[in-house]
C-alpha cells in the first residue's frame, strides 16, 4: 500500500490522537475546578425554616410592620438577618407582605408617603401597591409584592420562604 | 470553522511566524525517548512546568472560596473541601500538587547536574533555576499556613524560629515575614498576599527567562 491510498496522512493522524489524548488530560484537570466554581450556581436553593413573627390577636385590617430575626447561613458563616413583613387580616385569612420594591429592591412602606393612603410606597422611584399588594399601573414596579408563606399554629403566625407573584 | 477564524485572523497579523518561533524546533535525538528510552530524564523540566500550570489552574479557583482571616480561614477550608462539589479533588490537586512540584523540580535538577548542561555558557540558566527553586520553596511555605489548622501554625512557628536564627538581622526578618510580635491575623494576610501575588509574579518572570535561554541556547548536547 502506497502512501497516496491511505485516507489520513501520518501527520494528520499524529495531529488527530495528540490533540486527542491531550484535549482529553486538558480536559481531566479542568472540568473538576470548572464544577468547583460553578457549584453555587447549581445549588438547589434551601428550604427556609418558618419562624414565629406575631400573634393572630395583634393584627388588624390594617397592614402592621413586623420585624423578625432569621437564620442565614452563608457557607462558613452563619448570621442573624432582620427581616421585614407587613401583616393584615383579610376576611380570615392573613396576608403577609414582603417590603422589598419589585421594581429595584428598595424597600416599601405603608402610606409612606401622605399623597397616596391606603397604599405601600417606595420613595425610590415612586413605585407604589395596593393593600393587596397588587402594582398601581403607571407607577414603575411590574408585578405586585412578594407573600410570605404562613402557618398559624396556636394563635401565632409563623413565615417562611418568600412566594413571588406573576404580574396579572 | 477554526480554519477560517484562523486564516482571517492570520491575514490581518500574521499570527503563523509568531506561535511557529515558540511551537516548531527541532527535538535531538539524544533528548527524544523514542529513540533512547533514558532519554526520559529530560522530561522532569516540562513536567515540573506542567504540575506548575495545574497549581496555578487550581489555586485561581481555590480562592473563589477562601477566605485569608484568621476566624474564617479554617472555616473556609473545612466548607471547600466538605460541602463544594470536588472541592476535595481541587484542594487535593494543589495540596499534593505542591509537593510533586518539589520533586519534578528535584530530579529535573539532578539531570542538569549529572548531564553537565550547567556549564558555560548555561551557568546563567543555573542561577535562574536556583532562584526558581528558592520562590518554589517560599510558596509551599506561605501556602503551608494559610489552612490555619495546628500543623500550619505550628509549621510557621519553627519556619520563624529559624529564620530568626539568622544572624544579625535574624529579628527584623522574623518580624517582618510575621507581619508583627505574634504569629497571627497579620502573618495570615502577609502569607496569603506573597503566596498569590508577590511569589507567583516572580516565578512566572523568573520561568519566562528560564524558557528564553533554553530556546536561545538550545538543549546542551549528548552525553
Amino acid at each position: 500500500m502506497s502512501e497516496k491510498e491511505h485516507k489520513v496522512s501520518r501527520r494528520q493522524f499524529l495531529t488527530y490522537t495528540l490533540m486527542g489524548v491531550g484535549g482529553f488530560m486538558v480536559a481531566g484537570a479542568i472540568s473538576p475546578m470548572v464544577r468547583f466554581a460553578l457549584d453555587p450556581a447549581l445549588q438547589a436553593g434551601g428550604e427556609t425554616e418558618f419562624v414565629s413573627v406575631a400573634t393572630v390577636d395583634d393584627l388588624t385590617d390594617e397592614p402592621q410592620r413586623f420585624d423578625f430575626q432569621l437564620e442565614i447561613e452563608d457557607a462558613w458563616y452563619t448570621s442573624e438577618q432582620s427581616r421585614t413583613a407587613w401583616i393584615y387580616k383579610d376576611g380570615n385569612d392573613i396576608v403577609a407582605l414582603s417590603p422589598v420594591c419589585t421594581h429595584l429592591g428598595c424597600t416599601v412602606n405603608w402610606e409612606g408617603s401622605e399623597d397616596h393612603p391606603n397604599q405601600f410606597y417606595c420613595p425610590c422611584h415612586f413605585g407604589r401597591f395596593e393593600k393587596s399588594g397588587q402594582n398601581v399601573a403607571q407607577t414603575p414596579p411590574t408585578r405586585p409584592l412578594d407573600l410570605y408563606e404562613i402557618e398559624v399554629r396556636d394563635g401565632v403566625v409563623y413565615l417562611g420562604s418568600i412566594i413571588q407573584r406573576r404580574s396579572v | 470553522m477554526l480554519q477560517k477564524i484562523y486564516d482571517w485572523v492570520d491575514e490581518r497579523l500574521d499570527i503563523t511566524p509568531m506561535w511557529r518561533d515558540i511551537a516548531d524546533h527541532e527535538v535531538p535525538e539524544h533528548v527524544n525517548p523514542a529513540h533512547h528510552f533514558s532519554a526520559f530524564v529530560y522530561c522532569f523540566g516540562g513536567l515540573t512546568f506542567f504540575v506548575t500550570v495545574i497549581q496555578i489552574l487550581s489555586g485561581m479557583f481555590l480562592t473563589m472560596y477562601y477566605v485569608p482571616d484568621i476566624i474564617h480561614a479554617y472555616e473556609s477550608v473545612y466548607f471547600l473541601q466538605n460541602e463544594v462539589t470536588h472541592g476535595v479533588i481541587v484542594r487535593g490537586m494543589h495540596h499534593w500538587g505542591a509537593s510533586l512540584v518539589i520533586v519534578m523540580m528535584f530530579l529535573h535538577t539532578l539531570r542538569v547536574f549529572f548531564t553537565g548542561s550547567y556549564k558555560k555558557p548555561r551557568e546563567l540558566n543555573w542561577v535562574v533555576g536556583v532562584l526558581i527553586f528558592f520562590v518554589m520553596l517560599g510558596l509551599g511555605f506561605t501556602g503551608y499556613l494559610l489552612p490555619w489548622d495546628m500543623k500550619a501554625y505550628f509549621a510557621t512557628v519553627v519556619g520563624l524560629e529559624i529564620a530568626e536564627a539568622a544572624p544579625v538581622v535574624g529579628g527584623f526578618a522574623r518580624v517582618l515575614l510575621a507581619g508583627g510580635e505574634i504569629i497571627g491575623a497579620q502573618t495570615l494576610t502577609r502569607f496569603f498576599a506573597i503566596h498569590v501575588f508577590f511569589l507567583p509574579g516572580a516565578l512566572l518572570g523568573l520561568l519566562g527567562a528560564h524558557f528564553y535561554m533554553i530556546r536561545k541556547q538550545g538543549i546542551s548536547g549528548p552525553l
